[in-house]
């Protein structure tokens, strides 16, 4: 009888103390102060969003006086990192008023009603003027709102280590032409030193959208073929395209061109390309994004004082050569304003603030993004960056974008796990693309799927 | 007189009132929403997370069609037989009953041993068996001072290696539930055996056992439960791959919920977990009511 009354006390103990908590909680809401939440991604490797919100935070704090500026940064990655925002914006309660969202999530989560029609707040802002146009559609919705404003974009392309292509006697700078021209290259870099990954691409389901956007899309849009037909508004499946593209990826894994399955199968993978491969020149080359220097240059993750010499940028080249000659990828990231913020004013105030052009210029430089603002990208401090930036931001002109409607992300994961079956040898292309037809019948329904 | 007898042994229910609201706030509540979601198209992005949809069996009926949920079952199912009914509950049951044999110094020797690995928080412990399956981790170097070359564990075996890991940390709950059960069993009895001349083995099988078989299946019960959830240890470990041949239907449901953003349907795949671990419950509480009469 004694322990159930003692346990009993404790949980009283327990209510009250959570009753105390919920009512300090409320205490700041009694007097006049406001508070804007701002929720955003940061990671060990990637800090320069959160200096950017620092800074932000200080001169939004001095221009307005009695309103606060709370920064909740996630530590997550991509993936996860969508999952608690949109967790978070459930529920008025836990809604941010700012935060940080992809581009291909922003037509997905217009539909489910996260994020605030800007149309009216960007025409007092005098800023918006200096996006270029290109910039300005990665945040509009299906009903030509514009609902969130890009930082940065980015492009992807073949980052190579010179000094392996030159042991293998591959002259450079090096422009493979046709997707033969890499197979080539790679054998070669193989024969000369069996112990290097020649050419890595990513694929399988543990590295996520990097599985696709820097691997499988560079393939896909090279060839005749593509992921969605954007006149029909309809997914393509049965494409001959599709099955060459998993028949490269085999190659490259079959002949131990790639790194082994089981690394690509580790989500971690990446950290490794970046932090060991390439600069121990083990690896010859790997398709990456634009903002790889911002791993090696000063104050990154895997500092690496050699980058500048040791790498090269290549476009990657179209699957018989053919127009326009190189095939890119692009997203970046926005910042947005949910709907259900209480002050619509100040928040898009911060907004502003935080994509001003000297924290655009801060954060494009450190990140290494393709800058959106024109006045940043003729700034010379952008140019001077890094000595990838033209190379880079060339790749502009060859860029595709993913097809971000609502169903985009489990047609991409139906992808990476065709990628996955080849590469571990669970199917031949041929089957692991009669399957992934089969799942998009299935995600979409017939009547958004076209035969090709 | 009947009167205070009842108010009385209401009023004895009166301490434990605050943990049955919580209980049903935080348990009971969450269970009846997901069931509830699980019959809708519920999600964490587009039109569906602003308006859900009643959708009825929908979702229970999309599990017949897809080629992943039969596999996670099966999966589930071969996990929960392998680790927690064969590999705890019969490792845990030899550990005790060799401890009553040996020395004090021993047994707590192995008790200690046992147990360290029970009380490491989940994630801690699924780290440390990651490190030791993995690549570079600890089994391939000892396996290399051998001079044998380990395969990729968690690549080449995954279920057998989330399978053991799983009877590496749950084997010390087991352990402990038999000890205490065979301290109960008199001694009279097994002496009683052994002047009838009764061997070892048939001893146990026609004395100890059915002693203890209420236990066995409280135990059975308990370790069943705990395993049909186990979520942490997998997903750090292998996250379910390579190409889902480790994904159990707690990692099925994670996945569909918050990685496609589908709630409707990774509810519907935690009602069906719940739904299978009433009927292993049942089970053993009809097991329970038979070694009671």
């Amino acid at each position: 009888m004694r322990r159930p009354v003692r346990f009993g006390v404790a949980l009283l103990g327990v209510v009250a103390l959570l009753a105390s908590a919920a009512c300090s909680a409320n205490q700041p809401q009694a007097n006049d102060k406001k508070t804007i939440k701002i929720v955003y991604q940061k990671t060990d490797s990637f800090t320069a969003l959160d200096k950017v919100f620092q800074d932000a935070k200080q001169e939004f704090e001095a221009a307005n006086a009695g309103v606060s500026v709370d920064l909740e940064p996630i530590q997550a990655n991509d993936d996860d990192y969508g999952t608690k925002l949109a967790l978070a914006q459930r529920s008025p309660d836990t809604a941010p008023d700012v935060f940080y969202e992809d581009t291909f999530k922003v037509r997905s989560d217009v539909d489910a009603g996260y994020l605030l029609k800007l149309d009216a707040l960007l025409a007092t802002w005098d800023g918006w003027s200096a996006f270029n146009e290109s910039a300005k559609a990665a945040g509009r919705g299906d009903d030509g709102g514009i609902y969130a404003v890009p930082l940065g974009t980015d492009t992807r392309g073949i980052w190579y280590n010179k000094q392996v292509l030159q042991k293998a006697g591959i002259p450079v700078p090096w422009q493979p032409k046709t997707w033969d021209d890499i197979l080539t290259a790679a054998r070669k870099m193989k024969a000369a030193d069996p112990s290097v990954v020649p050419f890595n691409m990513y694929a399988g389901q543990a590295t996520g959208e990097g599985t696709v956007m820097q691997g499988f899309y560079e393939l896909l849009y090279g060839t005749a073929s593509s992921l969605y037909s954007d006149s029909e508004k309809k997914w393509v499946v049965g494409s001959q395209g599709f099955t060459d593209s998993l028949q490269f990826l085999k190659t490259l894994y079959d002949e131990k061109l790639a790194v082994a399955p089981a690394d690509a199968l580790d989500p971690n993978v990446w950290k490794k390309v970046f932090g060991e491969w390439l600069p121990q020149g083990k690896m010859g080359a790997t398709v990456e994004g634009s903002y790889a220097p911002s791993f090696w240059q000063k104050g990154g993750a895997y500092e690496w004082a050699g980058y500048a010499q040791d790498m090269g940028v290549a476009r990657f080249p179209t699957q018989f050569g053919q127009d326009p000659g190189g095939v890119s990828m692009s997203g970046g990231w926005t910042l947005a304003v949910d709907a259900k913020t209480k002050n619509p004013d100040l928040a898009f105030k911060f907004l502003t603030t935080a994509l001003s052009k000297k924290n655009a210029l801060a954060f494009d430089v450190n990140d290494s993004q393709i800058a959106v603002r024109t006045d940043v990208a003729s700034d010379p401090g952008y140019q001077a960056a890094n000595p990838f930036v033209k190379d880079v931001s060339s790749l502009v002109g060859v860029t595709h974008y993913r097809p971000a409607t609502a169903d985009y992300p489990k047609i991409s994961l139906a992808v990476q796990a065709a990628t996955e079956a080849v590469i571990t040898g669970k199917e031949s292309p041929v089957e692991a693309a009669a399957e992934y037809d089969a799942s998009v019948k299935k995600l979409v329904g017939d009547a958004k799927v076209v035969q090709k | 007189m009947a009167a205070p007898e009842s108010l009385r042994r209401r009023s004895r229910l009166l301490p434990v009132v605050p943990s049955v609201l919580l209980l049903a706030l935080f348990l009971l509540g969450p269970v009846l929403w997901s069931f509830y979601a699980s019959f809708t198209n519920a999600a964490l992005s587009g039109k569906a997370a602003l308006n859900p949809q009643w959708i009825g069996l929908d979702n229970y009926a999309r599990m017949l069609t897809d080629s992943v949920f039969p596999l996670s079952a099966w999966l589930t199912v071969v996990f929960v037989a392998v680790s927690a009914i064969l590999g705890q509950n019969a490792l845990g049951l030899v550990i005790a009953l060799l401890m009553t044999r040996s020395g004090g110094a021993t047994a707590s020797l192995v008790g200690t041993a046992v147990v360290s690995s029970w009380v490491l928080p989940e994630i801690v412990a699924a780290f440390a068996a990651y490190a030791y399956f993995s690549q570079d981790g600890t089994l391939n170097q000892l396996l290399g001072m051998l001079g044998v070359r380990g395969a990729n564990w968690l690549y080449a075996f995954p279920m057998g290696a989330v399978i053991l890991a799983n009877v590496w940390r749950g084997t010390a709950f087991s352990m402990l539930v038999y000890r205490a059960a065979l301290s109960q069993v008199p001694r009279d009895i097994s002496e009683a055996a052994l002047m009838d001349g009764a061997r070892g083995w048939q001893r146990l099988a026609f004395i100890t056992l059915p002693i203890i078989r209420g236990s066995i299946a409280t135990n059975l019960m308990l370790i069943t439960l705990q395993t049909l959830a186990v979520f942490t240890l997998i997903w750090v470990m292998t996250a379910g791959g390579p190409s889902n041949a480790s994904t159990t239907l707690p990692v099925l449901a994670y996945q569909e919920a918050f990685k496609l953003g589908d709630i409707g349907y990774g509810t519907a795949i935690a009602s069906v977990l719940i739904l299978l671990g009433m009927v292993f419950g049942a089970v053993y509480v009809r097991l329970l009511r038979g070694a009671k009469s």
